[in-house]
């Protein structure tokens, strides 16, 4: 049996360059766009234009990054924000997930959430910063406080519709095979809408990242990437800042990588139901 | 001299599985108005010819001349029909779709509505011009796809298993029109398809391709009149004929 | 468990009836934590100026919209969103088409674009009140930047998925380059575009509330909203959130459904 269909031959066979090469020429260009960017702006940084302060040359940067790294505020920070972001985070599972199962499940809980969480999905969580200060004060408490606000949404309504929509079907199937209620629940209910919920904390600690950086430049004290970016304001460190820019992309990208995809692996990829849509 | 010539057409491509030869030396002609079918099973080239002769496919040997000239590329002197419906372009009414070949020759507006709508008349879409095709069923759009690529009057036209993904009985009501808009406007069709009744209920001639590689095995012209009765012995006798020649080609591709 | 969500059937009770229920239905959860807002503001378990009463803060907010001021600083912030966003949905939309058509765009732009995304816009906030100062430049700039990224990746991804076989129907009808992009490629692509300009519309108001907030600029909600933060004016602070919250909603409803319905639900290219 032939492996190419008619239909994949009229329209989608292209002559001679293997796709190998395609994809070693995109790398190619990908390094070559990279290091050109770098170069553009090292030569800006050493042109003399700027105070070498506001543009710090990429060698100054790197090593305020390893120095900073070796004697461990670095460190420090980055842990300061983590902790606030997963603390921020966790809560905002624990009320969204269930919240949004209940209001899928019940009718009448649903009727009475919505409209609340409609009225208060579009207020920025930002915006709620002043209003947070005034009643918490500066600290740790003010920083969750917003990481909870921003991240619970996406999880609450992305939780909301995966359960509504688990498929009929499979409940009929499972409920003609015996399923209680709890088993059901357990069993059908929440691998199906799993797809869902993933993306829901996917979504939902992107804005955590967001908001936390963006709550630390406020209301943070003393550590944090968010406060020290801020705080080097003061003292045109902007090798600091850029150091710190570059940790929190690479904690957001590893934590996008390495933890969701392994959880998307482990089960709904692995169970064919990914979804295409990436926020 | 004959309208179409495919002069010993090849076809090589690459696949993660090293190099494929989809058509090999294929080889016929047409007279004008003439309806030709490709028949033959999956995998046996004839999609592919057919893309090589409207020029979305260069082919890596030999060459096709229409009306004696060469062809490079695509043209407006090929229209194209798919199977796939989604051919249409969405954000346009049925009118708008039938009318793209002609803006694109640079006609009128008043002119192309005026003919976009004969078109939609042959097809007997009329009613339906000023609706977007995700209101049309599968049957429907069809026809408007074919309206569309008529509109702008190509000297030949290319259709590739257009009805295939259509239910049984709207497939033969479409056989049917087919067959007379043909009759009515005498185009040069070349019809590829997988289904033995259709090609002999709509060919003046049937060219048999087998896989592997894909190559033309042979010609039958079916010299039945037409309207076609698909339920006589001599339209049987025909089927079976081409099951016989595709027979051998058939076990080779399973 | 109801294995689908049904609507109980309306008895013959009328139309009127069934509207009411349903604005009650609305209505009720606002009125609940109205109350139990109201109970703890009347309680005095927190400063008066801390937790106003709903009179107060209503009270509030139209006495600033008769005096002008919130209209004041929602039309600046406004302004700002226009300007800010007009560029990055220009740019935003070039980039992405250029990086859908042309591979070798793609290849040289997406790993620049893929590195400086996920970086949380607010972080280049204070490089940028270094580089250009306080005020709005800053502020425009950063939003802009911001916001381009989800319009860069929707068109691209949008461009790239324009159906091929929408491409060869064209082709045979003799479209050109040009042509093509313009009655094909654009059309083809346009569910994709909007959301792209939804996401980045909704991710412009998101960073600009903050940014007014950290830049320092003359006026506008952000200001407003923290500048209350001062004097304790725990009412003006409502009453800027409550206004930066209607805006977020009124752009998302007005504007870009309204679009939407429009052009890609009329044509069917995406569920309602």
């Amino acid at each position: 049996m032939s492996t190419i269909t008619t239909a994949d031959a009229g329209l989608a066979a292209k002559p001679a360059t293997s796709a190998m090469r395609i994809r070693l020429r995109s790398y190619r260009r990908a390094a070559v766009s990279i290091l050109l960017a770098a170069a553009i702006y090292e030569a800006l940084a050493r042109a003399g234009m700027f105070a070498p302060a506001l543009l710090p040359t990429i060698p100054t940067i790197l090593r305020t990054l390893f120095s900073m790294l070796a004697d461990g505020t670095m460190v420090w920070h980055a842990s300061y924000t983590l902790y606030r972001v997963l603390f921020g985070f966790g809560l905002a599972m624990t009320l969204g997930i269930p919240l949004g199962i209940l209001m899928a499940r019940f009718r009448r809980v649903e009727n009475f959430f919505l409209p609340l969480v409609s009225a208060l999905m579009p207020i920025p969580s930002f915006s709620l910063l002043p209003l947070f200060l005034l009643w918490f004060g500066i600290g740790n408490m003010t920083t969750i406080l917003i990481v909870f606000y921003a991240s619970t949404f996406p999880i609450l309504f992305n939780t909301w519709s995966g359960v509504r929509s688990v498929n009929p079907l499979w409940l009929r199937a499972a409920g003609a095979m015996g399923a209680d209620e709890h088993k059901m629940f357990w069993k059908v209910i929440i691998p199906g809408a799993s797809p869902f919920i993933i993306t829901g904390m996917r979504q939902g600690f992107l804005r955590s990242w967001i908001a936390v950086i963006g709550a630390e430049m406020i209301a943070a004290s003393q550590w944090g990437l968010g406060w020290v970016i801020f705080d080097s304001k003061e003292f045109l460190s902007t090798d600091i800042m850029l150091a710190s820019v570059a940790v929190i992309g690479f904690i957001g990208f590893v934590f996008e990588r390495v933890v969701f995809g392994a959880l998307e692996r482990a089960t709904v990829q692995r169970w064919g139901m990914v979804r295409i849509a990436k926020g | 001299m004959p309208q179409i010539e495919v002069k010993d057409v090849s076809l090589v491509y690459d696949t993660p599985s090293g190099q494929v030869q989809g058509v090999k030396d294929a080889n016929f002609t047409m007279e004008a108005s003439e309806f030709l079918c490709l028949v033959g099973p999956s995998g046996c080239g004839k999609s592919t010819l057919l893309n090589i002769i409207a020029g979305f496919l260069a082919p890596t040997a030999g060459e096709i001349l229409i009306g004696g000239k060469a062809i490079s590329g695509h043209g407006l002197d090929r229209g194209v029909v798919f199977q796939d419906f989604a051919q249409l372009f969405p954000w346009r009414t049925a009118l708008g779709n039938v009318a793209f070949g002609l803006e694109m020759k640079g006609v009128p507006k008043q002119e192309r509505d005026e003919i976009a709508m004969q078109q939609l008349r042959l097809v007997k879409l009329e009613r339906f011009a000023n609706s977007y095709p995700h209101h049309l069923s599968g049957g429907m759009q069809q026809r408007v796809a074919i309206a569309r690529a008529l509109a702008y009057n190509p000297a030949v036209l290319l259709m590739d298993e257009p009805f295939a993904a259509l239910d049984a009985l709207t497939r033969d009501d479409m056989q049917r029109l087919l067959a007379d808009v043909w009759r009515e406007t005498r185009k040069t069709i070349i019809y590829v398809t997988h289904n033995v009744a259709e090609a002999v209920y709509l060919a003046d001639r049937v060219v048999v391709m087998t896989p592997h590689p894909g190559t033309v095995k042979t010609e039958v012209p079916i010299a039945l009149k037409r309207p076609r009765d698909p339920l006589s012995h001599e339209f049987l006798d025909y089927q079976k004929q081409l099951l016989q020649d595709l027979g051998e080609g058939v076990s080779k591709a399973a | 468990m109801q294995d689908a969500v049904t609507i109980a059937a309306t008895p013959a009770a009328g139309r009127g009836t069934e509207q009411l229920r349903a604005i009650w239905r609305n209505a009720f959860p606002f009125i609940l934590v109205g109350v139990v807002w109201e109970i703890t503001a009347w309680s005095g378990i927190f400063h008066a100026r801390l937790f106003p009463t709903l009179e107060e803060i209503a009270v509030t907010f139209v006495q600033l919209t008769i005096d002008g001021i919130l209209p004041h600083h929602a039309l600046d912030t406004l302004l700002r969103l226009l300007a800010a966003f007009g560029l990055a949905a220009v740019g935003g939309m070039t980039i992405g088409m250029l990086m859908g058509r042309s591979r070798r765009m793609e290849d040289l732009l997406l790993p620049l674009v893929s590195i400086l995304a996920p970086i949380p816009g607010l972080a280049y906030a204070p490089l940028f009140l270094l580089w250009f100062g306080l005020g709005n430049v800053s502020a425009l700039l950063l939003v802009a930047v911001v916001s381009s990224f989800p319009v860069i990746f929707n068109t691209w991804t949008g461009v790239k998925a324009v159906k091929e076989i929408w491409v060869r129907s064209a082709q045979s009808m003799g479209a050109d380059d040009k042509r093509m992009f313009r009655y094909v490629i654009l059309p083809g692509a346009l569910p994709y575009v909007l959301t792209g300009l939804r996401l980045g519309l909704a991710q412009a108001w998101r960073i600009l509330v903050a940014v007014e907030m950290l830049a320092s600029v003359d006026w506008g909600l952000g200001w407003l909203t923290f500048g209350a933060r001062e004097f304790l004016n725990t009412d003006v602070m409502l009453a800027g959130i409550a206004t930066i919250g209607m805006i977020g909603l009124a752009l998302e409803k007005l504007v870009f459904q309204k679009i939407e319905n429009y052009t890609v639900v009329r044509w069917g290219m995406v569920a309602e």
